[in-house]
């Protein structure tokens, strides 16, 4: 890597700072806490000079007198170099810029979803643009219904091109983009249509003005400064993105991207951004619900006798197994695994993700190898993917991939003097220069076209070619022999990239469910370590804390039915946990016969939910706190957006009463979430360093809470006049240092406390600047987060072999693998309604030559049969999945388990 | 669905570049000399044969003045409207023409047999006013001159 | 009066084929530089012409060479672009060049590509030019049969393929930059410099893109060297210039005249002074995109410098005259229009200032304008002056509009005071 680069000195205003000489003037300015009004930059997008607002005056010399304009994103900062940003000539022409935008926008903020957060106003306000001078009709345009996650509304727009760049060059998407020319430039799609790419909701936050709005937010819309915001982090899926959860009357509103330079950066998926509605949702399980024997529906209870009902089933001489979740924090995962016992305690995944969970586990623990952040993934220069679908497990990957092969041209263009926040040039000498990437998947998808090599494979094929990478690096590798011709040379050439790269990246995951292929991922990883390079090895994970979870002592979900096979069990509780997405459907209802009582805990009606004697509400991300630990291990805090008024309760402290009654008040002295962090961390070393995850509840600012509500916050005591117009007391939380309140300190909390942004004169999402330490850097004080695993130096490697294989197909059959789908897959965002809308029904995937030969048609219907189990989907021909594989969508609202890879029958309807 | 005639032409240029998107622009044109205009289909069809999306291809479409996201008539005249061809008069022209034909630039004729547009300037100013039917150059223009050109074009 | 670039070039005539332009000499620049010239020679033979760019901004040819990098990675092909998009309004001399004498731009472009090793070369056409696109055509088949494009030419061992590309129209193609994305079949918006085209051009390699008046004298320059190039001209600056003249002359036309004659010479030597009932008024003097000149200019020597001072530009060397039956409002008008409508819509003052201008000027034209626009009118030219845009196309619109105001001011004034335009 570059070592660090010898300040230089510039002078702005006369006065004189020190800057990074490879950043550009408005990047500096704006990290030093200089405002200088800007549209088209923006720090992920680096500068295009189009918008003209960021004009500065630049001069010569010190006896410049003069001076002239120019665009502070394009000027690179050199020694020397004198500024001023307050000339009077400058600050008139960046109000012109303003008053000649406005000229065609339609000044509808009152009606308008951005007011109160829209840049366009920040910048009107700071180039101090008064009045209209334009007397002639404004410009008019169409507007385009983009699908169920971005609203349009293109008269809003001041063409600084922010969206086409991001949705285009940034995140690869096709299908937006910029049309006609002068000032009828217009941004949309070629024609009406849902947008496709995954992460069209950044648009929302990239454009300056209410152009790209959040759908989701329009439906019950609210003001930003009406809102009550928390530091939250995404539960859709194992990378951990940091998000700003905002609720109103009670329900959450929206979910927005909260920076983390290590992690998101500035962005976040569409799963993660419009799954939040299932907190909404009307089915959500807000009471305690009992369903007694004699009784045909559960009947809602008090605590009391809840109680009552509870006492005897959970003192000490009772059988209690507990089933702890992926999805549910490591808070309520040990406070489960307390109240059950370390021998009663059971991961609640399926077995082959149990098995494969842990193996990875434990090879990340114990071989040193790097998990890189996403940031650090961006900085890879050679890659290889070994059978995940990444934009459908891990899509904030694929997007850091994206920035990842552009790293080759970097290094061309410096040589060429172009700095590298200067796009287009970059971009224009780039391109096909791409940093190798290679993927092996068994099927396409859009990252194929940045890819060097692409190789379609079965899963088999698959992992030969990791183990022949693996052996090509290290002779002492195990061995995967397979028949496919191509393996050996491109294993060479992958090999050959890994091994001269500087930051070599391996991605594989669970999704697969195959051991053969995270054996053979591991094996290279391990030996490019042998051979001395600092290989990255980045392990994608089906859930939110399923790293988490892993770290708890705990059996497989398949030895829990062994462990009851012959024992009666008196209680099974079940933590936010769907047992029928875990295993087939016999083996759960056989524990359920075999469970005296069932305890649930969780937010909506599952199969498993409705299957519970005792129904507990249990809080979603959105009404409690908790800690999850992403793919990479690193450990994140969640905080309340929602004061929940109902029975609703975090499963830790349900668990934590429960817990009392059990042993009684002495033994287990927990009374907020700081308690049970604690004891977590003493109980089971790898969560040690969770006690340095500051600040904890006690913390204060200038002896107040840090405010979750904007100084703005309006109608405290008239929100609810309709019920009261008495001030209400204020909701309390004992377990953060947040309060449910607008006063206290707004400015600059710590950065794992950031619940909104806000600074003076920045109400839009760009004061964001203010927050980190440089632009598209780390958050001022640290990147959130506490890295669980650190590498630690290698101890002796070994190599894994193949592991257990999947079955062989007869003939007329074929090798269902399964496949993920980033809108449907997940469970909770499977519910939001704007994700249902882009959630496909069940299908399966093959190949035309197949589909041929059983005479089968796109769009048609077939059963497909697998392990006895008979499924109606739909067919969906594609052309770069290979023979012989189906591609079956798992885990869709509605459809069974499935035990997958395995083989299957097709049958016609 | 291009001809194979279309799709021929269009390789041809596409094996010039270093990739197909480059030929976007040769690719519309030789679309809209078969067929006098881009049809939303046609920017699908482009948009397969390119490999690229229709947004890519409809975003340089619309951009150029020359590519006709709309239909024209079986002709097409230009007229030029810049500055020299002003103060020698192509006003009075415009006004001549489209009276005659009762369409007013934009417009196409309702046998669809002329469509009438304005042109900037066409590089011949020493010879204002001037104008292009077609592919055809036309200059130092009266009045008089007008109905005998017209004729020639069905 | 020596005129190289339009000896042979018989206004409605055929353009000579390869035959007839070897027979008065052509391609001898070409073989003398082959054979006993290196390309760092020719280039600085060039650079010590002092030939300056005929594209409109007047940037020295040879030093826009010696910026290509000429030992760097030769595995990927560089470039040579010929700028023949020509739609500036009141410009019709490359068209005059192309059509007349085709080969003598190819003999040109071959030798500039040798000069910075370029082994591709395109013309980048404007659209409406047929007549040359098919002239052009068949003197690069021409040329191919000959040897003089294709592989190893002229056994010297270089290689250049030269292909036409005609473009799909807009003014703003023939910005050096936006052009190269037009060529790369993207929409033709500007490219920011640095880094210049000769450092990334098209594709991201190095790039040359100089006019067709430009590239047509390189032959010359080879065969009669430096000095007698800087002979040519009245000025320091050195070679003859295409000089037009449209509006209400009594001759219109097109002339190669030394560099520097005055505008007087022009208009009434040449252009057979205004056309009978017409009076002078004033002028751009080269094109759209220059500032208005007047009758106290009129002595005013068309060179680069020297128009310059006088607070315009030499820009294309083609004047447009304003005569007295023409309104100045009207005039200005319809030049910002076609500034506004070409406009690629890129960056704020230009996207948005320039339909402004439009609007206040068409509606002073009607006789509905207001006093204030006068002062908006100037607050606009100022806002989309030089730096304050992407590239120079706003700058250039801000020329006519900022001089017409100063030299038609009462005129205006009436338009709004009268409430109609007087020459309606
Ligand atoms: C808006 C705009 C339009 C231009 N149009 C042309 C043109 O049509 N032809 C041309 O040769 N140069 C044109 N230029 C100038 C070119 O950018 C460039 O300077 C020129 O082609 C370089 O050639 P030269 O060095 O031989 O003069 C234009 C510039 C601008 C800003
Ligand atoms: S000045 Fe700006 S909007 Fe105008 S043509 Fe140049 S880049 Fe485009
Ligand atoms: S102004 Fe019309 S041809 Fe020049």
């Amino acid at each position: 890597m570059s070592l660090e680069v010898a300040m230089v000195k510039i002078s702005i205003e006369g006065k004189y700072y020190e800057a990074k000489p490879e950043k550009n003037l408005l990047e500096t300015c704006l990290s030093l806490g200089i405002d200088i009004p800007h549209f088209c930059f923006h720090p992920a997008l680096g500068s295009v000079g189009a918008c003209r607002l960021c004009a500065v005056k630049k001069f010569r010399d010190k006896d410049d007198a003069k001076g002239r304009i120019v665009m502070s994103c394009m000027e690179p900062v050199t020694e020397g170099l004198i500024i001023s940003i307050d000339d009077p000539e400058v600050k008139a022409f960046r109000s012109s810029v303003i008053e000649s935008l406005m000229t065609n926008h339609p000044h509808d903020c009152p009606v308008c979803d951005e007011g109160g957060e829209c840049h366009l106003q920040d910048m009107t306000v700071m180039t101090g643009h008064i009045y209209r001078r334009f007397d002639f009709p404004k410009r008019t345009y169409y507007n385009q219904e983009l699908g169920p996650f971005i609203s349009h509304d293109m008269n809003r727009c001041i063409q600084c091109y922010r969206c086409v760049r991001f949705y285009g060059d940034y995140a690869g998407g096709k299908d937006l983009n910029v049309f006609a020319s002068r000032n009828h430039v217009y941004f949309g799609r070629h024609e009406d249509g849902p947008l496709e790419n995954e992460f069209s909701g950044n648009l929302v936050e990239v454009c300056p003005t209410g152009v790209f709005t959040d759908k989701t937010l329009k439906k019950h819309f609210t003001r930003k400064w009406d809102l009550s915001n928390a530091p939250s982090v995404c539960v859709h899926c194992s990378i951990g993105c940091n998000t700003i959860a905002s609720e109103r009357y009670g329900y959450l509103r929206r979910i927005m991207s909260r920076y983390n330079g290590a992690v998101n950066g500035y962005f976040i998926c569409d799963r993660g951004r419009f799954g939040y509605e299932f907190v909404n949702d009307e089915k959500r399980i807000k009471t305690v619900l009992i369903h007694s024997k004699n009784e045909i529906v559960p009947e809602p209870v008090n605590y009391e006798q809840l109680l009552s009902c509870l006492d005897q089933s959970l003192s000490r001489n009772k059988n209690i197994i507990g089933i702890g979740s992926p999805r549910a924090s490591l808070e309520s995962n040990f406070a489960l695994m307390t109240l059950v016992g370390k021998e009663n305690f059971c991961h609640g995944i399926s077995k082959k993700e149990y098995l494969l969970t842990n193996t990875i586990t434990e090879f990340l623990q114990h071989t040193g190898i790097r998990t890189p952040s996403l940031k650090q993934i961006e900085k890879a220069d050679a890659i290889l993917v070994l059978g995940e679908d990444l934009t459908n497990t891990a899509p904030m990957i694929s997007l850091a991939l994206r920035q990842a092969v552009r790293n080759l041209p970097n290094e061309e263009a410096k040589g060429k003097g172009i700095q590298l926040w200067n796009d287009a040039p970059v971009r224009e000498l780039a391109q096909d220069s791409k940093s190798p990437l290679f993927i092996a998947t068994p099927f396409g998808d859009s990252l194929d076209e940045i890819a060097e090599d692409t190789f379609r494979a079965s899963y088999r094929d698959i992992a030969s070619l990791g183990f022949a990478v693996a052996l090509k690096l290290d002779k002492k590798a195990s061995e995967l022999k397979s028949d496919k011709k191509d393996i050996e040379k491109l294993a060479g050439k992958i090999a050959f990239s890994l091994k001269n790269a500087k930051n070599p990246l391996i991605i594989s995951g669970v999704s697969s469910n195959d051991e053969s292929i995270v054996n053979a991922a591991l094996n290279i990883a391990t030996a490019l370590s042998s051979i001395g390079s600092k290989a990255m090895l980045s392990l994608v994970l089906p859930e939110c804390n399923s790293l988490g979870l892993a770290f708890f002592p705990g059996k497989s979900f398949e030895d829990a039915f062994h462990l009851i096979e012959n024992k009666e069990i008196d209680t099974l509780i079940v933590l936010e946990n769907d047992l029928f997405r875990r295993a087939e459907k016999e083996s759960v209802n056989n524990l359920f016969k075999k469970s005296r009582q069932i305890v649930v805990l969780d937010h909506l009606p599952n199969k498993t939910a409705q299957a519970a004697d005792v129904l507990l509400p249990a809080a979603t991300f959105a009404e409690s706190e908790g800690t999850f630990v992403n793919n990479e291990g690193r450990a994140q805090r969640f905080y309340k957006a929602i004061d929940s008024k109902s029975q609703v309760k975090e499963s830790w402290r349900w668990l934590g009463d429960f817990i009392k009654i059990r042993y009684g008040n002495k033994e287990v002295l927990w009374n907020r979430l700081d308690d049970i962090v604690e004891s977590m961390a003493n109980e089971l070393p790898v969560f040690s360093k969770l006690k340095e995850y500051k600040p904890g509840a006690d913390f204060r600012m200038l002896s107040t809470k840090i405010p979750r509500q904007t100084m703005r916050f309006s109608g405290r005591t008239a929100m609810n006049a309709n019920i009261s117009v008495a001030e209400p007391k204020l909701s309390q939380d004992p377990d953060s240092p947040l309060a449910f309140s607008m006063e206290g300190q707004q400015e600059m909390p710590p950065s794992s406390l950031v619940p909104f942004y806000w600074m003076p004169g920045w109400n839009s999402v760009q004061a964001m600047y203010d927050y980190v330490d440089e632009p598209g850097g780390s958050m001022k004080g640290g990147d959130p987060g506490i890295r669980l695993i650190e590498s630690t130096e290698g101890i002796e490697n070994t190599y894994f072999g193949q592991g257990s294989q999947n079955n062989a197909a007869e003939k007329d059959e074929w090798q269902i693998i399964p496949l993920n789908q980033i809108f449907g897959s997940d469970e909770l965002s499977s519910v939001s309604s704007s994700v249902l809308q882009k959630t496909h029904e069940p299908f399966v995937l093959i190949n035309q030559k197949d589909a041929d030969i059983i005479s089968i048609n796109d769009g048609d219907y077939v059963q497909l049969e697998i392990l006895k189990v008979k499924l109606r989907v739909k067919v969906k021909i594609d052309s770069s999945i290979i023979q012989g594989l189906a591609g079956l969508s798992v885990n869709l609202p509605g459809m069974p388990f499935f035990n997958i890879p395995d083989t299957g029958k097709f049958h016609k309807l | 669905m291009l001809t194979e005639e279309e799709k021929k032409e269009i390789q041809k240029e596409v094996k010039q570049y270093p990739y197909p998107a480059v030929a976007c622009i040769d690719a519309l044109k030789i679309v809209q000399q078969h067929r006098g205009w881009i049809s939303d289909e046609s920017v699908k069809d482009i948009a397969q044969v390119l490999r690229i999306s229709s947004e890519e291809v409809d975003s340089v479409a619309t951009f150029y003045s020359r590519i006709y996201r709309k239909p024209v008539g079986r002709n097409v005249i230009l007229i030029c409207d810049s500055v020299s061809c002003m103060i020698m008069g192509y006003e009075s022209l415009y006004q001549y023409i489209s009276k005659k034909l009762g369409i007013s630039f934009g417009g196409t004729s309702s046998d669809r047999r002329f469509t009438l547009l304005p042109i900037s300037c066409l590089g011949d100013c020493d010879n204002a006013p001037v104008m292009i039917i077609n592919n055809d150059h036309f200059n130092r223009l009266t009045i008089e001159k007008i109905d005998e050109l017209l004729e020639h074009y069905k | 009066m020596e005129r190289p670039l339009t000896k042979y070039i018989t206004p409605g005539s055929i353009a000579y084929n390869l035959e007839d332009y070897k027979k008065v000499g052509g391609y001898a620049g070409l073989k003398k530089a082959m054979k006993n010239m290196t390309p760092a020679e020719v280039t600085s033979l060039v650079k010590g012409s002092n030939l300056l760019g005929r594209g409109g901004a007047g940037f020295p040819t040879g030093v826009k060479w010696s910026l290509v990098p000429m030992n760097g990675d030769d595995s990927k092909p560089k470039y040579l672009i010929c700028n023949a998009d020509e739609m500036e309004p009141g410009t019709f001399k490359d068209r005059y060049l192309l059509e007349g004498n085709p080969h003598q731009l190819i003999e040109g472009m071959i030798i500039s590509a040798y000069a910075i090793r370029a082994e591709k070369a395109y013309i980048f056409l404007r659209w409406a030019y047929k007549k040359a696109e098919a002239g052009l055509r068949t003197a690069i088949n021409e040329a191919y049969k000959a040897g003089y494009l294709g592989k190893n030419i002229l056994g010297s061992g270089f290689n250049l393929e030269l292909h036409v590309h005609s473009s799909a129209g807009r003014y703003i193609c023939g910005e050096e930059t936006a052009l190269l994305n037009s060529l790369e079949g993207k929409r033709a918006l500007p490219r920011t410099k640095p880094p210049f085209p000769a450092v990334s051009g098209l594709f991201g390699r190095p790039t040359v893109v100089n006019n067709v008046e430009t590239l047509s004298w390189i032959s010359h320059i080879v065969e009669n060297g430096a000095d007698w190039f800087k002979g040519l001209s009245l000025t320091g600056t050195g070679g003859t210039k295409l000089y037009g003249v449209s509006g209400k002359v009594k001759n219109p036309g097109i002339w190669e005249l030394p560099l520097g004659i005055t505008m007087r010479e022009l208009l009434e030597e040449h252009a057979g002074g205004m056309a009978t009932g017409h009076k002078f008024r004033g002028a751009l003097p080269g094109g759209a995109s220059t500032d208005f000149l007047i009758e106290e200019h009129l002595d005013v020597k068309m060179d680069f410098t020297t128009v310059a001072a006088a607070g315009s530009r030499l820009g294309t060397g083609t004047m447009i005259v304003l005569d007295d039956k023409t309104c100045p409002v009207a005039f200005v008008h319809n030049v910002e229009r076609f500034f506004a409508l070409e406009s690629c819509g890129w960056c704020t003052p230009c996207r948005e200032g320039l339909p402004w201008v439009e609007k206040m000027l068409a509606s002073i034209e009607e006789g509905t304008g207001k006093m204030e626009y006068l002062d908006l009118l100037k607050f606009n030219a100022k806002y989309m002056g030089p730096g304050n845009t992407f590239c120079a196309h706003a700058p250039g619109a801000a020329e006519p509009l900022q001089s017409g105001l100063k030299y038609f001011y009462d005129d205006f004034v009436e338009h709004i005071t009268g409430k109609k335009c007087p020459w309606k």
